[in-house]
């Protein structure tokens, strides 16, 4: 027995309350993060990370409220992200309770930032989020097979294709042009003591991790890596530590509305011969 | 007479979660996070938590002075030492060649590379990052109530080697068994954060705050 693979739920904050996005558009409430943030704590949660959604600069300093008074009373580790910028940012959301600091898009505009932040606070509380989008080789090109059944190309299955996925920034807005591993290897080499990797492509279908490409970010390189984007359920949460090779799961959805807990989650994950802190 | 606790600002990361976990288990408790040598001596209690890297660690904590009032302090009164906090208190660091405070004989290393890559059961990630057991290697007050095994949050990427085996009060295993607590008279120190492993850690910061070795 040693280290147990972790469950992390994720929250989205906007305006001091929890949110979460349906179907991409309007935003629905889901409550009181430190409620929320209790009650995943109550149900066996190993981190919470707080992802801030909110688009004006001058309703920021609200996440920093929320984190005050959430390390106030959960005791467990806290990851906050969303509009991190400046290493002065980095230092303010860890002197009000956060144990990690995530950086997405302003690490591929700056990645000097990650870097000064790693030097100055440690690697430990440094996280590279990186959203990350397939390549499809043949552009959207359809293939008709000899039957005239009509099938997308999977990268994975073309002989000889290697897949590929590139880095984008802003939500997952903006292609990079930079290789997922690539980009992850060079973070790491920069200072990032944990990788957030989320697939762009599963973000929100409920259909699972993007397994390929998980497996390849967590051979890639040494740190942890949290598998993100696409959980539907529960055996979704085994698959991307036994068939992704991630050191954790992070989930927003289907804990939120009361679908599972993340006790019912532990108890699949330890069934599948996953040890996990129950 | 109140309970004071110092809780050990050198200007190094995030002192909020202890210094707030303290006061949820001791309400009636003085905590102050200070950088005072003077807050420091008069404290009954010392608590010394760190992040980041040692030899940062090491410079920071002696700009400040206070050097001096932690060997006092590590030699009279209740001492709780948290991850580098921990590592401070040994001779020597590979982490930059550093040497620390030299409290307690040992060193403190690095989890080599090879060993991570050919783990029994596959590969292993630095930092260590998570929940891991802590198995009590002897009975001490500190871990009153605390099942044995029960699992505690860790991040870090060196251990300490302690010097002499009586020094070592609890392990984890990680590719190997390592150290990760420590205690000798007063002196009691964690690898792991105790502000963030949930009931045990309270648990263990509760006995803390009323030991009197």
């Amino acid at each position: 027995m040693g280290l147990a693979k972790r469950v992390i739920p994720c929250l989205d904050v906007t305006r001091g309350r929890v949110v979460k996005g349906v179907n991409f558009v309007g935003l629905r409430d889901a409550g009181d993060p430190v409620e929320i943030a209790h009650r995943y704590d109550d149900q066996g949660a190993d981190e919470l990370t707080f992802l801030d959604i909110t688009a004006s600069s001058d309703e920021r300093d609200m996440i920093l409220h929320i984190i005050e008074a959430v390390a106030a009373q959960v005791f467990i580790p806290l990851t906050v992200g969303g509009g991190v910028r400046k290493v002065e940012d980095v230092r303010r959301l860890l002197n009000a309770g956060a144990d990690k600091v995530s950086i997405n898009t302003s690490a591929v505009q700056n990645p000097q930032l990650v870097a000064d932040a790693s030097s100055r606070y440690g690697a430990q509380c440094i996280v590279v989020a990186i959203d990350a989008k397939r390549v499809d080789p043949k552009g959207d090109a359809k293939r008709v097979d000899p039957k005239g059944d009509e099938k997308r190309i999977d990268p994975q299955s073309d002989a000889g294709a290697e897949p590929r996925w590139e880095v984008y920034t802003h939500g997952g807005r903006n292609p990079t042009g930079l290789d997922v591993l690539a980009w992850a290897r060079r973070m790491q080499t920069l200072g990032a003591g944990e990788i957030l990797l989320t697939s762009m492509d599963r973000d929100g279908t409920k259909s699972g991790f993007d397994l390929a490409l998980t497996r390849a970010v967590a051979d890639a390189v040494d740190v942890p890596v949290i598998a993100s984007g696409g959980v539907g359920n529960l055996e979704h949460l085994a698959a991307g530590i036994l068939e992704g090779r991630a050191d954790a799961v992070l989930a927003a959805s289907i804990f939120h509305y009361g679908e599972y807990s993340v006790r019912q989650a532990k108890e699949l994950m330890a069934s599948r011969g996953i040890e996990v802190r129950l | 007479m109140r309970n004071s606790i110092a809780v050990i600002d050198y200007g190094m990361g995030n002192l909020r979660s202890v210094s707030k976990a303290l006061e949820h288990v001791a309400p009636g408790a003085e905590v102050s996070v200070t950088s005072d040598p003077e807050v420091v001596r008069k404290a009954e209690r010392v608590v010394f938590p760190g992040q980041g890297a040692m030899p940062d660690c090491m410079r920071e904590m002696d700009g400040r002075g206070l050097r001096p009032a932690l060997i006092e302090a590590a030699r009279t009164k209740p001492f709780l030492g948290i991850c580098i906090g921990l590592q401070m208190l040994f001779e020597r660091s590979e982490e930059g060649d550093t040497p620390g405070l030299g409290v307690l004989p040992g060193s403190v290393k690095r989890f080599p590379p090879p060993e991570m890559q050919a783990a029994p059961g596959g590969r292993l990630k630095v930092p260590h990052m998570g929940w891991n057991e802590v198995m009590q290697a002897e009975p001490h007050p500190l871990w009153r109530g605390i099942a044995d095994a029960n699992r505690f949050y860790f991040v870090h990427s060196f251990y300490v080697e302690a010097g002499t085996p009586e020094l070592v009060a609890g392990y984890s295993v990680y590719a190997f068994p390592f150290t990760c607590a420590v205690a000798r008279d007063n002196i009691f120190a964690v690898q792991f954060h105790p502000e963030k492993s949930q009931s045990a850690g309270l648990a263990l910061l509760a006995n803390f705050v009323s030991w009197n070795p």
